[in-house]
């Protein structure tokens, strides 16, 4: 279901402020989204950045303190109950029924969800075998690997055909082999049209998934699009970071000239690095090293990163990636 | 093992190329594309209501509970049996006389009563108390802390006071189960010439007060799950469990207490008082006991009060 713009989750303005005893916290400060029907939209940011408090308000969890959200068409406060209908949730923690074993975990889930006593425990069983969990159906759902559970908690969000579905970091945690497999399943699920919200702090994960991404951090969003279009929007451009031994003296950088270098469109010198940017890096690294050495700078490290979600996120925050 | 079954509609053929990986090996074997889109083209309708939900969320409960039957019972029995077992059985055997006929007289009951006479009601009562923070509050304590599995059944689809009154009605069946487990053993278990003098005259009265008192403990447990400091769980014991049980009419009529007229009014903020009270007036009407408006005023009036309170802070608990 989707809202008169075609749109399957919208936000406006969006906001939640926590009250604390040391004053107020916002966590998420005045966010505007739009995700089509069928998409897969990521919402990507570090940890802290108000990644999992946005999904807890579109998931009717977290009341928000400002603005207005609506997921397929219906207003997450006014109508939780109907967005919960609709959804699908896949939690970052483990959220599964301890006392329950595998198949009861499907069982009880459909049946939350209306389903009729067989009705479920047919269902169970086709998510139990599309996911590979079979076999562990008798068991505690305790009893299971961190991959296998990871499983199970999106094969319960999707006993009822959720309109979307939600995963909040999804592949936290999980080794890569694990990681790998769950991509697999969410791109099958997406092939069928399923729409998707993802939260992660991975770059790799947003670049390897996601239509639309959203960067996130400190509750705002910096820039929202395609890899391909945030890639271009920042000018596709390399990062050079090259640190030194000692603080780099004042005005260094601009003495180096390399501002009027053709395709640079920023230097920045801050403490013991420089740092360029630039869409024709050849020549740039050695450039760096010669202008240290020539002012008495040893070059402790240095990084080349290529256009890359990374290189945006350090574009529009200025600050390196902390996952 | 099923065979695969055909997925219906369009995408039906996505990932057919590749073979369904090492199925029937046990573990982490990947899942089957074709498998996974057919989640998708075959799901359900489904048609959830307020009353499919709470059934099923009920269902869960008889589930976990059928599952932990043998771990539950033994808990309900074991306090309760020894009790009678040391006070009306070993006690009278060894001459250690424990007899509070006196209290028990001044209101003109039979000259002496016996101490089981006592202890039926009130073993039952501290029996209802000791279930519904067991059934209610530890599970919610744990729900709530670590992984906050509670975020589990806050996404059925029913508004989340639901899910609070669904737990405060499982925690009474729960709670009501343990005093009807207790009743046989308090009334059977004691020494020769020993035996309670349990009368019920009125069954209905005495289910009501069962039922009112199983509903008055969930609710207490609620609101107690919904505001305890999980690192601080010792403390129900010495701050709540043992104080409301040591000074609830167990192991005395309230009647009795009026020699120390101070703690006979002072306990009255003991919800535990009413329970052994109004059962002690269902079950031994020989001994002297609370008026039966006051019992009931005092159950209905902290259930609402407690489930009220409960939900209030469960709610808020649960939405951040």
């Amino acid at each position: 279901m989707t809202d008169a713009a075609g749109l399957a989750i919208r936000t406006e303005d969006l906001r939640k402020t926590y009250k604390s005893s040391r004053g107020d916290v916002p966590a998420v400060r005045g966010i505007d989204l739009g995700v089509n029907s069928g998409q897969f939209f990521g919402l990507l940011g570090p940890n802290g950045a108000g990644k999992s408090t946005t999904i807890g308000m579109l998931t009717t969890l977290v009341l928000p303190t400002g603005g207005r959200a609506w997921v397929a068409a219906l207003d997450v406060v006014a109508d939780p109950v109907g967005v919960k209908r609709r959804i699908g949730v896949v939690t970052q923690n483990n959220t599964l029924d301890m006392q329950l074993t595998v198949a009861e975990n499907l069982e009880f889930r459909s049946r939350f969800f209306g389903l009729g006593l067989r009705e479920a425990a047919r269902r169970a069983t086709q998510l139990l075998e599309a996911f590979g969990l079979a076999d562990r159906r008798k068991a505690m759902s305790t009893d299971l690997s961190g991959g296998q559970a990871k499983r199970l908690l999106i094969a319960r969000a999707l006993v009822h055909r959720p309109d979307v579905l939600f995963l909040d970091e999804p592949t936290a945690g999980l080794d890569p082999q694990t990681r790998v497999n769950l991509w697999d399943i969410l791109r099958v699920l997406h092939g069928e049209g399923q729409t998707i919200l993802l939260t992660t702090h991975y770059m790799e994960e947003a670049e390897a998934l996601c239509e639309q991404v959203a960067v996130i951090d400190h509750g705002e969003v910096l820039a929202a699009g395609t890899v391909n279009e945030l890639k271009e929007g920042t000018g596709a451009e390399t990062v050079i970071t090259v640190r030194y031994e000692d603080t780099v003296p004042d005005g260094m950088a601009a003495r180096t000239g390399l501002a009027d270098r053709p395709g640079v469109s920023k230097v920045e010198a801050d403490g013991d690095y420089i740092r360029v940017f630039t869409r024709e890096p050849e020549g740039v690294l050695g450039e760096l090293v010669t202008v240290g050495s020539a002012a008495g700078l040893t070059v402790r490290d240095a990084t080349q990163l290529k256009p890359s979600l990374e290189t945006v996120f350090l574009n529009l925050t200025g600050r390196e990636y902390r996952e | 093992m099923t065979t695969t079954t055909s997925p219906k509609g369009a995408g039906g053929e996505r990932g057919g190329g590749q073979p369904l990986r090492d199925r029937g090996v046990p573990g982490g074997r990947p899942p089957g594309p074709t498998q996974i889109a057919a989640l998708i083209a075959e799901a359900p309708e489904p048609r959830p209501t307020l009353i499919k939900t709470f059934n099923a969320m009920m269902a869960r409960e008889f589930r976990v509970l059928r599952r932990n039957a043998i771990a539950t019972f033994t808990r309900a029995v074991m306090q309760p049996l020894l009790f009678v077992f040391v006070f009306a059985y070993v006690f009278p055997k060894i001459g250690g006389g424990f007899n509070l006929g006196g209290g028990a007289a001044s209101s003109g009951a039979a000259g002496s009563i016996n101490f089981a006479t006592i202890l039926v009601p009130g073993l039952m009562a501290s029996m209802l108390l000791m279930q519904g923070i067991m059934a209610v509050t530890f599970p919610l304590v744990m729900e709530f802390s670590w992984q906050r599995t509670i975020e589990d059944r806050a996404l059925a689809p029913v508004p989340i006071r639901v899910l609070a009154i669904q737990k405060i009605v499982a925690g009474a069946v729960q709670s009501f189960i343990g005093a009807c487990i207790v009743f046989p053993i308090v009334l059977l278990v004691h020494a020769a010439g020993q035996a309670p003098h349990v009368h019920v005259t009125n069954w209905a009265l005495f289910a009501l007060i069962l039922v009112a008192a199983s509903l008055l403990t969930s609710s207490l447990g609620l609101l107690l799950g919904t505001i305890m400091d999980p690192r601080k769980m010792q403390m129900l014991f010495a701050v709540i469990l043992l104080p409301a049980t040591m000074l609830g009419c167990v192991y005395y009529p309230w009647s009795a207490l009026h020699h120390i007229r101070w703690l006979q009014i002072a306990v009255l903020i003991n919800p535990m008082v009413y329970m052994s009270e109004g059962l002690r007036a269902v079950l031994t009407p020989s001994l002297g006991h609370m008026p039966m408006w006051g019992v009931l005023l005092a159950l209905v009036g902290g259930t609402a009060v407690f489930s009220y309170l409960g939900t209030r802070t469960f709610t808020r608990r649960v939405l951040n």
